[in-house]
């Protein structure tokens, strides 16, 4: 959260190939979430520390300028909508709420509903995950700093 | 006996832990360290269930190998379009035969042993929704130390009394102090 | 009750390292008066029980810990500290005992009930029998998805799910409600006045 960033020229440059990997690992969690370990909260969590990361190196106001605080909480309620939004279609459609196997009115033993189901509210726990941790971060970081950088 | 030890060692270490966190929270005065003590005994309730829910042999709640093939699960795609071909062809047929299937596991069971995968369910909601909490409980603090100047809650209640005595001195003049 | 012998020797040695790593690292917590010190080794704390998870066979869980304990609570505790102090007031000796006291009896108690618990690992556990291996016979017809967690996760506990989103959704406005946007800093650097818009 420093400004003065003059003396850390090596974490920046380790730092900075680093994190788009991060955030690539973030989508390979994602979506491979029915295979292995893994899925939305994990890969929203591991997505907003390649952000955090980014502020902690770069300082604050770069990484605010990069994801506005404006587009992480927007995030989080498109998130949260999506996630309800998958148990409406379902009503929609005939069923329970969140009930996948109504989604595309299948016979029994396919499983499209229960597969686009699961990807679709995990997508929206990443968006959820992802923008309610970054704004807690923002909150938390944007606050005025009573302890020097001297002093530590 | 020893084995009975053995069996519940690790139970007994974990309520250990649990102590250590309990301790933490009830002796320190300063609120962030509280709150790391009620962050260790959440951990350790987390650790006390995935304990209860290992099994001996059993390997991670993933399906693989046959139980993974064998029931059309491990490809989705392939799997659900030939169990959808077989359900137009024969709708009734099929679903007879999926009611079958499910009885044929119930009663042999899979290749494979797999640990309970409820409580790691339960528990990895959990873990999220203590950081949530953690995060609220951290802000908090943040806004006591803006009003009082402190983090500490011994100082931070003698400075309420304080206020509540003067208060008090203010709304009963001449009267003695009730402290 | 199958009890330990079957259990693999090198688990369970693995079991008694990392459990004193942990023991050490919470008996530092509850010593150590440097706030940075703690934070940093909660983070450590979440770090080995993340091991330990992955040796109990629970990778979903371990790698959840490792990202959220490890990662994001660290952050967020370094944050609420360069906020607030730096060190952490020495317990009185005399305010101690009564903590101390409370916290043996509540451990004997505990360690009293844990008598009556099916033993570690026993497959035939009432925890282990019903619902568990239900959702484990019934993901491959019902799902269809390999991962057994995420199949109980998203479909069989999809209301549990949403609840828990909603849970870190209305977390993130209590914070926001409590600290503002955060926006102050970067209004203040580029120079632009944003009036009252963060509290």
């Amino acid at each position: 959260m420093s400004q003065k960033t003059d003396h850390h020229v090596i974490l920046r440059v380790v730092a900075k190939p680093l994190i788009p990997i991060i955030a690539l690992f973030a989508f390979y969690v994602q979506f491979h979430g029915d295979y292995s370990p893994g899925g939305g909260f994990q890969a929203g969590v591991i997505l907003a520390v390649a952000v955090i990361l980014y502020s902690l190196i770069f300082g604050i106001t770069p990484a605010m300028r990069a994801v506005p605080p404006v587009f992480t909480r927007s995030l989080a309620a498109i998130g949260f909508l999506l996630y309800g939004g998958v148990g409406v279609w379902a009503l929609l459609m005939g069923g329970n709420y969140l009930d996948y196997d109504a989604l595309f009115n299948e016979p029994p033993g396919g499983h499209d509903g229960q597969h686009y189901g699961i990807l679709l509210i995990e997508l929206g726990v990443l968006l959820a995950v992802a923008g309610s941790m970054l704004s807690i971060f923002y909150a938390f970081a944007g606050r005025v700093t009573e302890i020097k950088d001297e002093d530590w | 006996m020893l084995e009975f030890i053995l069996e519940r060692g690790n139970y007994w270490a974990i309520i250990g832990l649990m102590m250590i966190g309990l301790y933490t929270l009830f002796a320190a005065t300063n609120l962030i360290k509280r709150l790391v003590g009620l962050s260790i005994f959440q951990t350790s309730i987390i650790l006390f269930y995935i304990s209860l829910s290992r099994i001996d042999g059993g390997t991670a709640p993933i399906l693989y190998g046959k139980d993974a093939k064998s029931h059309g699960g491990g490809h989705g795609e392939e799997a659900a379009a030939s169990h959808a071909a077989d359900a137009t062809h024969a709708a009734p047929d099929a679903a007879q035969n999926a009611v079958d299937a499910a009885h044929g596991a119930a009663s042999h069971g899979m290749e494979h042993v797999y640990s309970n995968p409820l409580p790691h369910v339960l528990m990895l909601t959990a873990i999220v929704v203590g950081v949530a909490t953690l995060a609220v409980g951290l802000a908090i603090v943040v806004r006591i130390r803006e009003a009082y100047g402190t983090i500490e809650s011994d100082e931070i209640r003698e400075m309420d009394l304080d206020v509540a005595l003067a208060e008090y001195a203010e709304d009963h003049p001449g009267e003695a102090n009730p402290a | 009750m199958t009890g330990y012998e079957g259990a693999n020797l090198a688990i369970a040695l693995i079991n008694v390292v990392l459990l004193g790593l942990l023991f050490v690292s919470a008996i530092a917590i509850a010593r150590m008066r440097s706030l940075f010190a703690i934070v940093m080794l909660s983070g450590i704390y979440s770090l080995i029980s993340a091991t330990w998870f992955v040796a109990l066979d629970a990778v979903d869980v371990a790698f959840t810990e490792a990202a959220v304990g490890a990662g994001i609570s660290t952050a967020l505790l370094l944050g609420a500290m360069l906020l607030t102090s730096r060190t952490a007031k020495p317990e009185k000796g005399k305010s101690t005992i009564i903590p101390l006291f409370v916290v043996i009896a509540t451990g004997c108690m505990l360690v009293y009930a844990t008598i009556d618990l099916p033993a570690f690992g026993d497959p035939d556990s009432p925890a282990n029998t019903y619902v568990g291996t239900d959702y484990i016979e019934r993901t491959p017809q019902e799902i269809g998805v390999p991962n057994i967690v995420t199949a109980v996760l998203a479909s069989y506990r999809g209301f549990d799910t949403l609840g828990e989103v909603g849970v870190v959704f209305s977390a993130a406005l209590a914070v926001i409600l409590l600290l503002g946007f955060g926006e102050r800093s970067l209004s203040a650097t580029i120079g632009r006045k944003k009036g009252g818009r963060d509290g």
